[in-house]
């Protein structure tokens, strides 16, 4: 949990932000990816990544804050690449909301079929669309030919 | 508008009217000789297949339409590096209709997205197969009777064969089908038809690597061929080829009313000594897809049953 009111119980003192997205419980490493995949680098914003940080759940995590609203990420494509983050919504320097994220039924765009005999090796312009097919193990398959997607990104 | 790109795309009692249509066309062909007059089919082949191509040209012929297309991407505009999305789009120009076959998996449906006719999937690469399915499920209705309380063999290529995959997801709607599924270990049912669609329904099955032990149980052997076209590798194909080989010798093993089918074409897979036995169903199977086909056509289009 970031600790708004002493920022520098979090072990690194980044300025606070006044409105935005703090997104909290990223897996130790991979905010840098979730950076490119939310497209952050291609915001005007101020962005912070903070890598490594303590926490007294995960050990050490990863946190992003974002500064601005909410319209301008993709809870979707959070909610595939890791559900347990938390999404702290930041308005006046305060945690005003939390939104817990869920597995997206759709993803588009955002994974490529590996299957050598998927029509998406070879037609043009076609979007990339898995679809949940089993909650439980978390599985996507291809919308053209079934195919599981294995490993996440 | 509906298309067919996979069997579950109709429902069990819109395939119970679909057979039931189709059996009314064997009794007496004629009375829908003029039902989809001024009706164009058009069958876009983007790999070669004769039977599959003329029994969709012969179903439609029958019908009383017209049929127009092409039998291999060398001869289309794909060979020119055309989208099937745009190809699609101008043959809903010129026809009612169409049934594609293409070497990659889910281009049917992609062919469905931007089509403004009925598209029929008349095989995806390794993936679907349906009007095979409506065939082998009409086969099964007429010889036995009933699509339930089955027990059925699937032998041979259970990975790349597409017409198996089909088959099962059909037949799983039917209480009491089980599967004997008899295969080398290199060519077992992929993991998703095993885990998603046999498991998840419950369905009792066994995965043999011997056709003789399989034999003595079954009411419906389908056989498969391995087939060339799906490996990288020749070498694996030429090691797989020839694992099962059904021989009178073995047919001596399966109930008098057990019937063989096969999606045709077979190799060597079957022995033609085997072509005499009265259970041997794949001769009448091939002929049941032209009826299959012209019902599923029919359906499709909206035809009305004739008076």
């Amino acid at each position: 949990m970031l600790d708004q009111k002493n920022p520098s119980h979090n072990g690194l003192n980044i300025s606070g932000l006044n409105e935005g997205i703090v997104l909290d419980h990223i897996e130790a490493g991979k905010s840098l990816d979730i950076y490119y995949h939310l497209g952050l680098d291609k915001l005007e914003c101020q962005v912070a990544i903070i890598k490594n940080a303590r926490s007294s759940k995960m050990g050490r995590k990863d946190i992003i804050k974002i500064e601005g609203g909410l319209d301008k990420i993709d809870l979707k494509v959070l909610g595939y690449i890791d559900h347990n983050i938390t999404v702290n919504i930041i308005r006046d320097s305060k945690i005003v909301e939390k939104k817990s994220l869920k597995l997206p039924k759709k993803i588009t765009n955002v994974i490529h079929c590996k299957n050598p005999r998927c029509i998406t090796s070879i037609e043009q312009e076609l979007p990339d669309v898995f679809y949940l097919a089993d909650e439980k193990t978390e599985t996507y398959r291809c919308m053209y030919c079934e195919e599981k997607y294995s490993g996440k990104m | 508008m509906r298309h067919l790109l996979n069997p579950l795309d109709f429902t069990v009692e819109e395939i119970d009217e679909l057979l039931a249509v189709a059996d009314d066309i064997e009794k007496d062909p004629s009375r829908y000789a003029h039902v989809c007059d001024g009706k164009k089919l058009a069958t876009c082949f983007y790999e070669p297949s004769t039977r599959t191509r003329l029994s969709f040209e012969s179903a439609m012929l029958n019908l009383g339409g017209s049929v127009l297309g092409f039998s291999s991407a060398d001869s289309s505009s794909a060979a020119k590096g055309e989208s099937i999305a745009d190809t699609i789009r101008v043959i809903s120009c010129y026809a009612d209709i169409c049934a594609m076959r293409h070497p990659k998996e889910g281009s049917a449906l992609v062919a469905s997205l931007h089509s403004g006719i009925p598209v029929i999937n008349a095989g995806d690469g390794g993936h679907q197969h349906p009007t095979q399915t409506l065939t082998d499920l009409l086969t099964i209705h007429s010889l036995k009777g009933r699509l339930d309380h089955l027990t059925v063999g699937l032998c041979g290529d259970l990975k790349f064969g597409r017409t198996v995959h089909s088959l099962i997801n059909a037949l799983v709607r039917y209480p009491d089908v089980k599967f004997v599924l008899i295969s080398p270990p290199e060519l077992r049912v992929p993991e998703y038809i095993r885990e998603d669609v046999l498991r998840a329904n419950h369905i009792e099955f066994k995965e043999l690597g011997n056709l003789d032990e399989a034999l003595p149980e079954l009411d419906i052997l389908y056989m498969t061929r391995v087939q060339r076209e799906r490996f990288f590798n020749e070498e694996d194909y030429i090691r797989l080829k020839d694992c099962y080989i059904l021989t009178p010798k073995k047919m001596k093993l399966a109930r008098e009313d057990m019937f063989v089918l096969h999606p045709l074409p077979r190799v060597n897979e079957i022995s033609v000594e085997v072509d005499k036995d009265p259970r041997a169903a794949y001769f009448k199977q091939a002929q049941y897809g032209v009826y299959v086909r012209m019902a599923l056509i029919m359906k499709l289009l909206e035809v009305k049953q004739p008076c």
